[in-house]
């Protein structure tokens, strides 16, 4: 029962990083118990965090302080409820959405004016790649988020 | 056995006649026709068609044979997809009508599994049975059961996957078969986000051993445990369907050495297991790799490769996910090992939405999509190649797993 709870808790979205600001790098980092690095580029920064499951997250933050992009990579995906914040209905609402294609299995691409998410690999390798197209600083082309 | 032997005999000949015309006369005296192996104790037919749902695209199936362990209570499921990019054998619960046994986590409670696929997690119990491939049998073995388990989806489960694929409609097949490189399917340092135990008040996850989880299948055959070749014939032109063979074991039999193969060892570190480097013009992606569970190739970007993802709109939906460039676009890349071998796949990729325009067909050699940042060779890869998946560990002739081969 107790340890029930612990983790319901522990899934809680107590805070937002995609769209966020800077801030909740930090909170992300202690939820992947995780250590942190930052590269400084010339319109945004990018910070590394390095879970403690393996999976590698990165966080674009624009000069403004806003979380404009985020990708992943590691054997089990991360929580993107926690990556994505705010955005993590709308990503849900469009992965479920994906019916009307011819079925099979394969790589997610979400391509909407506001949200792009790609997520791709296979059990014990995967990766992706989230971002919010009308926040991307001035000059950052999609190709510059790996 | 014996009957078996000649029929090899006769499929090496005309895999070495092969530039001679042998296989149909439809090939060019130029592209040698890679043999395929004759259904057998070690080999199980593989069919690439619409599937159970009726609208699958590139995707193999087969067919397991379940069975209540150490009894011949048993039944066959077919429509089981082929799936080397994962390990374990997971069976629609809705399909096994046998009184399988259910495994209990550590903590005494019945053991229930996510697995996370990007097309959907599946949610299970963990059930032992004898399973049985073509003459292949692994006894007690664990399984998944997909679905059928009332105990509610942990947020750990949902929110490293969205989408649920627990029903045919979104799973795509009555199960998967998964004989991937991986001797277990979630390996060291599982994290507890993936095995749970369950009770009515809820499930709580935990870091199995490797013991404890949904092994690699093959693993568990009394013979032919150390991979498998996956062979089907080339594709020229879209088709309604295919067939091939699913050959257990490298180097185990007459029927499956390794030849002249390439052997490409893949990464053993736990952070990107199974995986190895694609270069594509100039430019290496290290988290690559083969996947026959995956319905296309699959590979970076529109801005990195110019192809335009396909408009997707009411008229036009089925083509979600795929590039659809104006004209099929020749390409190539570079294969590299972890252990230095190298080689280079010429590929095409047309326009999906104009490839789906029939919707009698299901077979494509030139089935692409974007993932951003690597290449994942999915079925189309497979066709006029034989492909050897060698698993972690596992001694074949041409050194020890986890390697791709072809």
């Amino acid at each position: 029962m107790i340890a029930a709870a612990a983790v319901g808790l522990m899934a809680a979205p107590a805070w937002a990083a995609l769209g966020g600001s800077a801030a909740t790098v930090q909170a992300d980092r202690a939820h992947m118990q995780g250590t942190l690095r930052t590269v400084a580029m010339q319109s945004y920064a990018v910070h590394e965090i390095q879970g403690s499951s393996g999976t590698v997250v990165r966080e674009y933050v624009s000069s403004a302080g806003i979380v404009f992009a985020i990708t992943w990579h590691g054997p089990w995906p991360p929580d993107m409820q926690q990556l994505l914040g705010s955005y993590f209905e709308q990503y849900v609402q469009a992965a479920n959405a994906q019916g009307a294609s011819r079925l099979g299995r394969r790589p997610l691409l979400i391509e909407q004016p506001g949200l792009v998410v790609q997520f791709g690999g296979h059990p014990r390798s995967f990766a992706g790649r989230a971002y919010l197209p009308p926040m991307l600083p001035e000059g950052v082309r999609a190709e510059d988020i790996q | 056995m014996k009957l078996h032997r000649n029929f090899f005999l006769l499929v090496i000949g005309c895999g070495v006649l092969g530039a001679m015309g042998c296989g149909g006369g439809s090939s060019s005296n130029r592209s040698p026709v890679n043999a395929i192996a004759s259904p057998g104790t070690n080999v199980a037919s593989i069919t690439v068609n619409a599937g159970p749902t009726g609208n699958y695209v590139d995707g193999a199936f087969t067919s397991v044979t379940v069975c209540v362990p150490g009894s011949s209570t048993c039944q066959t499921v077919d429509g089981i997809l082929v799936d080397t990019g994962s390990s374990g054998l997971r069976i629609l619960s809705s399909q096994v009508t046998l009184p399988l046994v259910q495994q209990n986590a550590p903590d005494g409670n019945p053991l229930v599994e996510c697995f996370p696929f990007v097309s959907g997690y599946t949610w299970g119990g963990v059930y032992v049975a004898d399973v049985e491939i073509a003459g292949e049998k692994g006894s007690s073995t664990p399984i998944e059961l997909i679905g059928g388990t009332s105990y509610p989806v942990p947020a750990a489960c949902t929110n490293m996957i969205a989408t649920s694929s627990d029903t045919l409609e979104t799973l795509g097949a009555y199960g998967i078969l998964g004989v991937g490189q991986a001797p277990q399917d979630c390996g060291a340092g599982c994290p507890p986000s993936l095995y749970y135990g369950c009770t009515s008040s809820g499930c709580v996850g935990f870091s199995p051993t490797l013991a404890q989880q949904v092994p690699n299948p093959v693993t568990l055959f009394a013979a032919d445990n150390n991979g498998v070749i996956m062979e089907l014939p080339a594709v020229t032109a879209p088709e309604a369907t295919s067939s091939g063979s699913l050959v257990f074991g490298i180097g185990t039999q007459a029927n499956n050495a390794l030849g002249a193969a390439t052997v490409y060892t893949a990464n053993t570190n736990p952070n990107d297991y199974g995986t190895f480097t694609t270069v594509y013009e100039g430019n290496a992606y290290s988290q690559s790799f083969i996947d026959s569970g995956s319905n296309g190739y699959f590979f970076l970007d529109n801005p990195t490769t110019g192809l335009p993802y396909c408009d997707v709109n009411s008229n036009q939906p089925q083509g979600d996910g795929f590039y659809c460039p104006a004209t099929t676009a020749n390409l190539s890349a570079t294969n590299q090992g972890v252990n230095g071998a190298s080689g280079t796949v010429s590929f095409s990729v047309g326009n999906a939405n104009s490839l789906f325009a029939d919707s009698n067909d299901t077979v494509f050699n030139d089935l692409g999509g974007p993932f951003p940042g690597s290449f994942d060779w999915g079925l189309p890869f497979f066709f006029g190649r034989n492909v050897y998946v060698a698993i972690g560990g596992m001694s074949t002739p041409g050194g020890v797993g986890p390697y791709w081969a072809y």
